[in-house]
């Protein structure tokens, strides 16, 4: 075997670090089918749901902000080009540009997580957290005509809907948890010097939540502002 | 088998990042602009429509599928493919129980 030219991060199993890159950025994007299938059951269970509690669904769904699921809509994806950015940053070997870009996700993700925990204090305060004090008197809006909902199919939404958007929330933190150690290692140095597959597998991950999001806001927000009968 | 794949590593430039986030914050916008319209049973269409192409751009572009190798390509394709399987037969069969009622 002839000795090849590169750095010390080709493991030996890898002829060539392309190849090596390529089984990484596989690997990864296997994990990331496992997440379509976690979070589709649930996308699923909700649209099964909204097929039999519609009115309730549509009463739940009118309650939430849309203003508050737009602007965390748009610092999302705001935070997913500061990824490639910094992706871009860490192959161009550009330490200092690395770690800013990787801190303005930081701001950006925990900004999302402060956006929604308003929206989550307002369910808290107008008791729409499903358990012993949910209580939902709101009427279901049909193009202005007003129809009172069963509170129990309600609190169905409801339970979905923190279920969704806090396994949401819980990758967001993992992922912010990540971009930390990221910034820690940044900073001495380590993605800047050839090897950058772990920012490009966290840009991965970070986009894939970034996507998760982009369904919830029209499943949850939107498409029960203008119900169908 | 040492025969390099044929891909010189694709540099994408930041403009193409630009343009593509311009475009998803376009999308945003209509999308939240189209929820306020009443089109009817186009509502949900019209969104989810907006948000699989916004998805797309994001695969596309920003987790670089468009630049990745051909079994990356299937991979992915597969893992929505058979998503989309499971969820459209779910949803055929819920919908056909509950005939009218929905």
């Amino acid at each position: 075997m002839e000795p090849e030219a590169h750095g010390p991060e080709l493991v030996h199993q890898f002829s060539d670090v392309q190849q090596q890159k390529n089984a990484a950025s596989l690997g990864m994007w296997l994990f990331l089918v496992t997440e379509i299938m976690f979070f589709g059951g649930m996308f699923c269970a909700y649209l099964i749901y909204r097929l039999e509690y519609f009115n309730a669904f549509a009463a739940g769904s009118q309650q939430l902000s849309i203003k508050m699921g737009a602007i965390n809509t748009a610092v999302l994806i705001i935070s997913s080009v500061t990824v490639v950015l910094g992706v871009k940053a860490a192959e161009a070997g550009k330490r200092k540009l690395l770690v800013g870009y990787l801190v303005v996700t930081v701001l950006l993700g925990l900004t999302f997580l402060v956006v929604k925990g308003f929206e989550y204090r307002e369910k808290f305060e107008k008791h729409h957290v499903p358990g012993a004090t949910f209580s939902f008197t709101d009427k279901f809006d049909d193009n202005g005509k007003q129809y009172a909902v069963n509170s129990k199919e309600a609190e169905l939404f409801f339970s979905l809907y923190f279920v969704m958007t806090g396994m949401h929330a819980l990758h967001m933190i993992i992922g912010i948890a990540i971009l930390g150690y990221m910034i820690f290692r940044a900073r001495a140095g380590a993605y800047t010097a050839g090897h950058v597959t772990f920012v490009e597998n966290f840009g991965l991950y970070w986009h894939f939540v970034d996507i998760v999001w982009i369904f919830l806001f029209p499943l949850l927000y939107l498409i029960s502002r203008h119900p169908l009968k | 088998m040492s025969a390099p794949i044929e891909h010189e590593h694709h540099v994408v430039g930041p403009k193409t990042y630009l343009l593509i986030l311009g475009a998803l914050l376009v999308l945003t916008a209509t999308t939240t602009g189209a929820a306020f319209i009443n089109m009817g049973v186009f509502s949900p269409i019209v969104a989810l429509g907006i948000a699989c192409f916004k998805a797309v751009l994001v695969i596309l572009f920003f987790m670089h599928v468009r630049y990745s190798s051909r079994v990356t390509m299937l991979t992915v394709g597969a893992g929505f493919f058979t998503f989309l399987v499971l969820i459209t037969m779910t949803l055929c069969d819920y919908i056909s129980r509950s005939w009218g009622l929905w």
